[in-house]
């Protein structure tokens, strides 16, 4: 297989290029890179004129659901879906069924992403950082970490005992795994099903308070104070307080990184109204300030990460009274869409930025290692057209699920292709 | 549109209609008007009016909002506005006048008949009315009529009294162009 | 004369012509209830279900009324506990509606919402008699109804709603119908059960009921439930009493007569004294009759709406 990607720009953060570039490519090996390459008829050209070539974008926050939840997804159906939304690798969170705490389900998550994509899409397992996920006692860890585990997490639920937490820190710190937490007081978040404010009191439903995301974060900064070498990540930020305590353990050189969600910087609270279950998310939508507070975070770096928390439910489970609706919506066909409709077409991060956010900075975070586009190394690209205006329709999603909120969005700018190695998709 | 009644003529015909009441009711302890909303009401107030006036006694009258009755409540784009029943006195064994405007299709009459019934029961109900158009749909006929106008099914007849309307007259007027 | 929507499912931004029409018919239904035949025959041969997911007798039962009324049909589904744990879903409930032809349906659920998910999935009618803790607009409207007939308007009426706001959903409905027809309205509570931002909604909030009496004419007050102790809301009963119990003592600080109004039942003697509220500034029989009367009202123009 020989290719030329003709006439596309490059846009490589983890060597700073930011211009066009063609790229000859050789049974999924870079040979070349220059500018204007003319090559013999035996390579097939790609021709991307006004395209981006950026380093494959990672999601490394991803419900997989299988093994356990086959009817909400499979890994199967959620790499094809990271693939038609631009991704080349995901990490999945280990709320599966068995729970990803023991290696062999690691292993039997890495084997079947293998399989199922045949390359296309590169599967990390995250794994629980407390066994069965019940925050009592610490998974495996060395274990897991051997088998391949990219992170340690319990998200869905947070780790609540602060000494727990103290500990987890403490023993990951010898694997150098970040552990991501999913920052939500149990007792002030308890029942709580949407952002507590004036939307919840006009609803009548019951609020999860910003409160609850925030003192988590702050407990754990103090304990990451104390405890040398850890690692820390906070899932799905989702308000102005905890930006600011992220902003502040940086300024204190705090090893922490942070991560947004696409959904989270588009919509508020105010969509609640109507009791459309889709509405139920987990951090809940917030409000305007908010999302001020994010955007700022994303430009001045406070936030590392743009990751969809592709959460596929079915119909049925969600077509179901409010306050028993699972939360969650799917996103990874759409997380590079609205990322690029939401911060780039307004001039919020740039296109560069936005490759670090979706790509170099996942990888860097969870240690797989960079993606290097240079002669010798493996292709691993997402393909982007910034141009691109489309409408969100969730009957093209592969994903089994369909429980989004963006049906009939109108955006600018997607993903067209992505590439990994000899495997490669343009669905564009 | 073409006068049928005008003032003096509607006066007398009340008068007359008074004078007949009395007439075939010896006994009026019993006797009670009940008008349909709404201009029933106030041709119900007038004969009763009358009557005091040539007997010196005030025969109770009543109002009927028979919106809840009607049938053909159901589907109309313009629903009635639902007003009260305002009858102070119990109609048990009594002999109730039920006072409209013009008989018609005798659907109201229907009704009213249905309404007053589920207030109690009447030793008997008489119909008075200002004007018989005919086409009856139902079989009712009036005791007491002030005036037999024959139509056609296109004309309207209208009714104007001075309590509500500033006037006091009686109209017929054809819808049907193509014969005007 | 017709309302805005073909669904009731509470009186946020229901405007004051579609409030107003309500209480008016509901006037004209009072009459009727004081006949010695209570039966109209305006819903004959409609079909109406009371799906009641959360027990309530009080307000099942004026429903009921109001439906045999206006000769309904009438069919009672009641449950307590969800309807998940009998392994029925909800939209199983609302296709079952549908199969059934049924006309309107009348729905209490704990979970806010579900009169809105009902009326986006059946043809029928919807009217929410109680959401979560939502809305509950009939009581709203009873309320209303009440105090129109006592002071001939709204415009201008100044109503405080005491005691657990969080946690009402008759508190919600009145604030937007009190609010829409002119009147003022404030809320009074302990801090725990005032949710946040309601001043948003138009009120003001008061923490001390000897600073909101003197400038009232009504004061809804509404049931505490146990369980709120019990999740830390407020300390005891008797600490609930003294603060915010309404009893004869504080409202004489208003030297002017206070209308005592409660949506039942009554924990006597907790929320408010037993003399207060079988005494002559109180409209708490008045409120259930006048449910009935509103209730009619708005079966009677939604069901003709179709």
């Amino acid at each position: 297989m020989k290719l030329h990607l003709k006439g596309a720009h490059l846009v490589d953060p983890v060597r700073g290029i930011d211009e066009s570039m063609d790229i000859l490519i050789v049974d999924g090996i870079i040979e070349k890179i220059r500018k204007n390459i003319t090559a013999d008829r035996s390579y097939e050209v790609i021709s991307l004129p006004g395209k981006i070539i950026a380093p494959g974008f990672m999601d490394m926050h991803v419900h997989l659901r299988e093994p356990g939840y086959e009817h909400k997804e499979t890994i199967a159906t959620g790499c094809a879906a990271a693939a038609a939304g631009g991704f080349t690798a995901v990490c999945c969170m280990p709320n599966t069924n068995p729970v990803i705490d023991d290696e062999s389900v690691v292993r039997y998550i890495q084997d079947t992403g293998k399989k199922a994509t045949k390359g296309l899409v590169d599967v990390y397992p995250i794994a629980a950082a407390t066994k069965g996920r019940q925050g009592e006692e610490l998974a495996p860890i060395a274990e897991l970490a051997e088998a391949g585990a990219v992170a340690l997490s319990d998200d869905g639920s947070t780790i609540a005992s602060a000494e727990l937490m103290r500990r987890i820190f403490e023993y990951s710190s010898m694997f150098g795994l970040p552990v991501i937490q999913h920052a939500e007081e149990p007792t002030l978040a308890k029942g709580g099903v949407m952002n507590e404010g004036f939307q919840s009191t006009r609803l009548g439903l019951p609020g999860i308070p910003p409160i609850a995301e925030e003192i988590i974060v702050v407990r754990d900064c103090v304990l990451l104070r104390y405890v040398p070498h850890a690692k820390y990540h906070v899932a799905h930020v989702s308000t102005a307080g905890t930006v600011e305590v992220i902003r502040r353990a940086k300024a204190n050189g705090l090893p922490i990184t942070a991560e947004v969600t696409p959904h989270h910087i588009s919509l508020t609270d105010t969509v609640v109204d109507g009791y459309d279950t889709n509405t139920k998310i987990n951090p809940p939508l917030r409000t305007e300030e908010d999302i001020a507070a994010l955007k700022d975070a994303l430009r001045d770096g406070t936030i590392d990460v743009i990751a969809s928390d592709h959460a596929p439910h079915t119909i049925d489970e969600k077509d179901v009274e409010y306050t028993i609706a699972p939360f969650g919506i799917v996103g990874l066909e759409t997380a590079v869409g609205l990322s690029m409709t939401t911060l780039v077409t307004t001039g919020i991060l740039t296109l560069y930025e936005l490759v670090e956010k979706m790509s170099v900075n996942p990888r860097k975070i969870v240690g797989v290692g960079s993606i290097l586009i240079q002669e010798g190394e493996k292709a691993n690209f997402t393909f982007l057209d910034p141009e691109c205006e489309w409408v969100v329709d969730i009957n093209t999603f592969h994903s089994k699920s369909k429980n989004s909120l963006f049906h009939g969005w109108k955006l600018t700018g997607r993903a067209i292709g992505v590439m990994n190695g000899n495997s490669y998709t343009f669905f564009i | 549109m073409q006068q049928i009644l005008d003032a003096k003529g509607l006066q007398r015909t009340i008068n007359r209609l008074a004078h007949e009441v009395i007439e075939r009711n010896k006994d009026l302890e019993r006797l009670a008007f009940v008008g349909i909303r709404t201009r029933g009401e106030y041709l119900a107030h007038r004969i009763a009016r009358k009557i005091f006036e040539l007997e010196g006694k005030q025969l109770p009258v009543g109002v009927l909002d028979i919106t809840l009755y009607r049938d053909d409540l159901r589907g109309r784009l313009d629903q009635p506005v639902l007003k009260s029943t305002e009858i102070l006195f119990d109609v048990k064994d009594k002999i109730i006048i039920l006072v409209d405007d013009v008989l018609f299709t005798g659907r109201t009459v229907r009704s009213a008949l249905n309404a007053l019934m589920d207030l109690g029961r009447p030793a008997r109900i008489e119909l008075l009315v200002l004007v018989d158009r005919g086409h009856r749909e139902l079989p009712i006929k009036a005791d007491f009529v002030g005036k037999n106008v024959p139509t056609a099914k296109t004309h309207e007849i209208r009714v104007l009294l001075q309590e509500i309307d500033g006037d006091d007259s009686v109209y017929l007027v054809n819808h049907d162009r193509k014969k005007e | 004369m017709k309302l805005q929507n073909r669904h009731l499912l509470g009186l946020e931004g229901m405007s004051k012509d579609d409030i107003t029409l309500i209480l008016d018919t509901a006037e004209s239904f009072k009459e009727v209830l004081e006949r010695p035949i209570k039966k109209v025959p305006p819903l004959q041969g409609k079909t109406i279900v009371n799906l009641f997911f959360e027990n309530s007798t009080r307000t099942r039962i004026s429903f009921e009324l109001a439906e045999r009324r206006l000769s309904a049909d009438v069919v009672n589904f009641t449950t307590s506990g969800s309807s998940v744990a009998k392994g029925e879903t909800l939209k199983d409930t609302a296709r079952n509606i549908e199969a059934m032809k049924i006309d309107m349906v009348v729905v209490r659920h704990s979970s806010a919402g579900v009169p809105h998910f009902l009326s986006r999935v059946v043809k029928a009618n919807v009217i929410n008699a109680g959401d979560g803790l939502h809305e509950h607009p009939t009581q709203a409207l009873l309320d209303m109804m009440t105090l129109r007939q006592k002071y001939k308007t709204l415009e201008g009426l100044r109503v405080c709603i005491v005691g657990d706001i969080l946690h009402s959903r008759v508190a919600r409905s009145n604030i937007f119908g009190l609010t829409t027809m002119g009147a003022e309205v404030s809320v009074c509570g302990p801090a725990t059960l005032i949710p946040r931002y309601i001043e948003r909604l138009g009120v003001r909030v008061y923490h001390r009921l000897e600073d909101v009496i003197p400038h009232i004419d009504v004061l809804n007050v509404l049931r505490i439930q146990l369980e709120r102790q019990k999740s830390g809301l407020f300390p005891s009963l008797r600490e609930f009493h003294r603060y915010f119990g309404v009893t004869k003592e504080k409202i004489e600080k208003a030297q002017h007569p206070i209308t005592i109004m409660h949506p039942g039942p009554i924990n006597r003697d907790v929320e408010l004294s037993a003399d207060l509220a079988d005494g002559p500034h109180s409209v708490i029989l008045e409120q259930v009759t006048n449910g009935v009367a509103v209730r009619m009202a708005v079966l009677y123009l939604l069901g003709l709406s179709n």
